[in-house]
């Protein structure tokens, strides 16, 4: 039965594939907002465009880590 | 077609919401449903070649992955929205049940049981109850938990419907059937791997779309200082103290005392909740091995350590920063909000488009996993606790795989019909949580006479569980009908509502296990060599192997331990 499991994609792959989409959606929106952000508290501080960056190196790090030709499974 | 529903109600214009969404928000929330529900048709082969790979994973989870879903079936939104609403009316206090009420039980599980519930090879807790007790117990245990799991499923069904109305406003009826079929949909085709996939996911998911409260909130009060300062202008009473307001009931606005924390939730419910109630225990049970299955919990409490960060700090960011005050549910008016609006208005306050979207979507990622997590568990333990052993006793493995199957569908369907029951009786949400309570303490001290008391005999385990769950519902009665007798079961004319929970769950657990003792000292017991793995004095527990201390999981049992130790001295 097991030799089903050792070629299941890693969980950690599939995280960081949606988290890379993520990132760069929100990094994508928030550089065409730069000069005009949405109007939410401590809107000059840029958080969108940092949280973007934050997830998109997270994921680009899981999907690079865990792409099956590098490791097969958690 | 989810997809294409969900996109035209996400447009459905209501000026009373809280968060207007942009297209890059809608497109985050969609991505989320095409992915889990992409996971679950990859997991469908690998889900499908027996019920061991449908119901517990193949039982080959990493010690990180069986932690991180031990920590996220517990992590869902219904939790933390209702613990952000707690921090907000009661303050710093609301924290003991991430901390006193989560790392001690954690670690116990991980050290003292997981060895019994992983050795004795079960599927589940009502499971070991059988082979430890007998069928009575187990038929008592299996049935109350099938019934309060998709009881459950469809509170927390309700519960997303009606977020998502207040703070976005979606249709209910859209909410529950997009939820419900998405849900079906991927536990059906990769079962508890399916489960397992998507509360990793969600965790993330939940730590990086909240995390953005904190940090701003932070630089917006300047630090904690500064926040303790603002709290201190704006309300009356101390809301940033642990420990120091907990000698007397009407010291601290939640109306407990430090016995009702430390006996109470650390002693009771907490370990009731952690190291019985299968939802959780099932993760862990799915590890790849033992050393794994006791470390899953472990590295667990340690991310549970910091979950106030993301859950507690915006409650109380919201009481010194917002400019309006928050009322409770039953006050709403137009114009005003409650406290369990707290986390989307601290979310709107802060986050941007795209942000925005994936706040919300981790918080409909936490409904979901919270109800796929109840799904799984009541396909698991009916399929092995109640229709195996019951109704029909010789199947083949692809029988109880097919059954699983569908019980993981009608386990959905019913949850549809309490979502619209709750509805339609609001108050059977407060009794159906009750009841959660009643089940929960007395199974502790049922499970831990077992694993610990050689002389518990099944009589004893049936007649003290049935006791204590018994007195347990009574006393609530009894509050319900006559307030007044709050004082009794809390002790105190001071205790609040909160109160009588904790002494609730002590004095159920108490009954528990004085009926069990006394039962037992009077009945037969169960030969030894039936009790071979199942109890403490008839077990040998193998050792961690020749592992460096730092693989060692009692080396990070001490960690987790020396870090509460901290947290408490700092904030005490």
């Amino acid at each position: 039965m097991k030799h089903h499991h050792h070629q299941m994609l890693s969980v950690w792959l599939f995280i960081g594939a949606l988290l890379l989409i993520y990132g760069l959606i929100i990094l994508i929106v928030s550089i065409a907002n730069y000069s005009h952000p949405a109007p939410v508290v401590l809107a000059n501080e840029h958080l969108n465009l940092w949280a973007g960056v934050l997830l998109t190196l997270i994921g680009a790090f899981y999907t690079i880590r865990f792409w099956p030709r590098k490791r097969g499974r958690d | 077609m989810n997809f294409a529903l969900g996109v035209a109600a996400l447009y459905v214009a209501n000026p009373g919401r809280i968060i207007s969404l942009s297209t890059p928000d809608v497109l985050i929330i969609a991505i989320y449903f095409i992915t889990v529900l992409g996971i679950g048709f990859y997991l469908k082969k690998f889900a499908g070649s027996s019920s061991e790979d449908f119901f517990m994973a193949g039982r080959d989870m990493s010690a990180w992955v069986a932690g991180l879903s031990f920590l996220s079936a517990n992590l869902g939104a219904l939790e933390l929205m209702g613990w952000a609403a707690a921090a907000y009316q009661y303050g710093i206090l609301a924290t003991h049940f991430y901390w006193i009420a989560a790392f001690p039980a954690m670690v116990f599980l991980g050290l003292v049981m997981m060895p019994f519930y992983y050795i004795s090879n079960t599927h589940s807790v009502p499971g070991y109850l059988q082979l430890r007790y007998g069928e009575a117990t187990r038929a008592l245990s299996g049935i109350s938990f099938a019934f309060m799991t998709v009881l459950m499923s469809g509170i927390n069904m309700y519960a997303m419907a009606l977020v998502m109305k207040v703070v976005l406003g979606w249709n209910i009826h859209f909410s529950i059937w997009v939820s419900s079929i998405t849900v079906a949909v991927y536990v059906t085709l990769g079962g508890l791997y399916s489960a397992i996939f998507n509360e990793v996911l969600q965790f993330f998911l939940i730590w990086l779309g909240a995390l953005v409260i904190p940090v701003a909130g932070m630089i917006e009060a300047g630090g904690w200082s500064g926040l303790v300062a603002r709290i201190n202008e704006r309300v009356q009473g101390n809301y940033v103290h642990l420990w120091s307001t907990l000698g007397h009931f009407k010291d601290n606005p939640m109306g407990v005392h430090w016995t009702g924390i430390v006996f109470g939730l650390g002693g009771v419910i907490a370990f009731g909740y952690w190291t019985t109630d299968f939802l959780v225990v099932q993760r862990a049970m799915a590890a790849k091995d033992l050393r794994s299955a006791k470390m899953a919990p472990i590295i667990a409490s340690y991310f549970k350590m910091i979950v106030p960060a993301i859950v507690i700090l915006p409650g109380l960011l919201a009481l010194g920063l917002l400019s309006f005050k928050l009322v409770p549910e039953s006050a709403v008016r137009p114009g005003l909000h409650s406290y369990n609006e707290v986390l989307p208005l601290m979310l709107a306050r802060y986050c941007g488009p795209g942000l925005l979207g994936l706040g919300v979507t981790a918080l409909i990622a936490g409904f979901m996993s919270g109800m796929a997590g109840n799904v799984s568990a009541f396909a698991t333990v009916w399929t092995y606790d109640i229709y195996r052993p019951y109704i029909h006793k010789r199947g083949t493995d692809r029988h109880f795989l097919l059954v699983g199957r569908w019980s993981t569908i009608v386990g959905v369907i019913v949850s549809i019909g309490t979502a619209y029951l709750v509805t339609h009786f609001k108050s059977i949400m407060d009794y159906m949580q009750a009841l959660v309570s009643f089940f929960i303490a007395p199974l502790f001290g049922t499970v831990i006479l077992g694993m610990l008391w050689k002389r518990a005999t099944p009589k004893g385990g049936f007649w003290g569980l049935l006791a204590g769950t018994v007195s347990s519902v009574g006393m609530y009665t009894a509050v319900v009908i006559h307030p007044e007798w709050l004082r009794y079961v809390a002790l105190s004319s001071d205790a609040k509502p909160m109160a009588e929970n904790l002494y609730r769950a002590l004095w159920s657990w108490i009954i528990c296990v004085l009926v069990t003792i006394v039962v037992s000292m009077f009945t037969t017991r169960k030969p030894a060599a039936e009790l071979q793995g199942l109890v403490y004095a008839y077990t040998e527990i193998p050792s961690d192997g020749d592992v460096p201390l730092y693989k060692r999981p009692i080396f990070w049992g001490v960690g987790v331990a020396i870090l509460f130790a901290i947290l408490q001295f700092l904030f005490w």
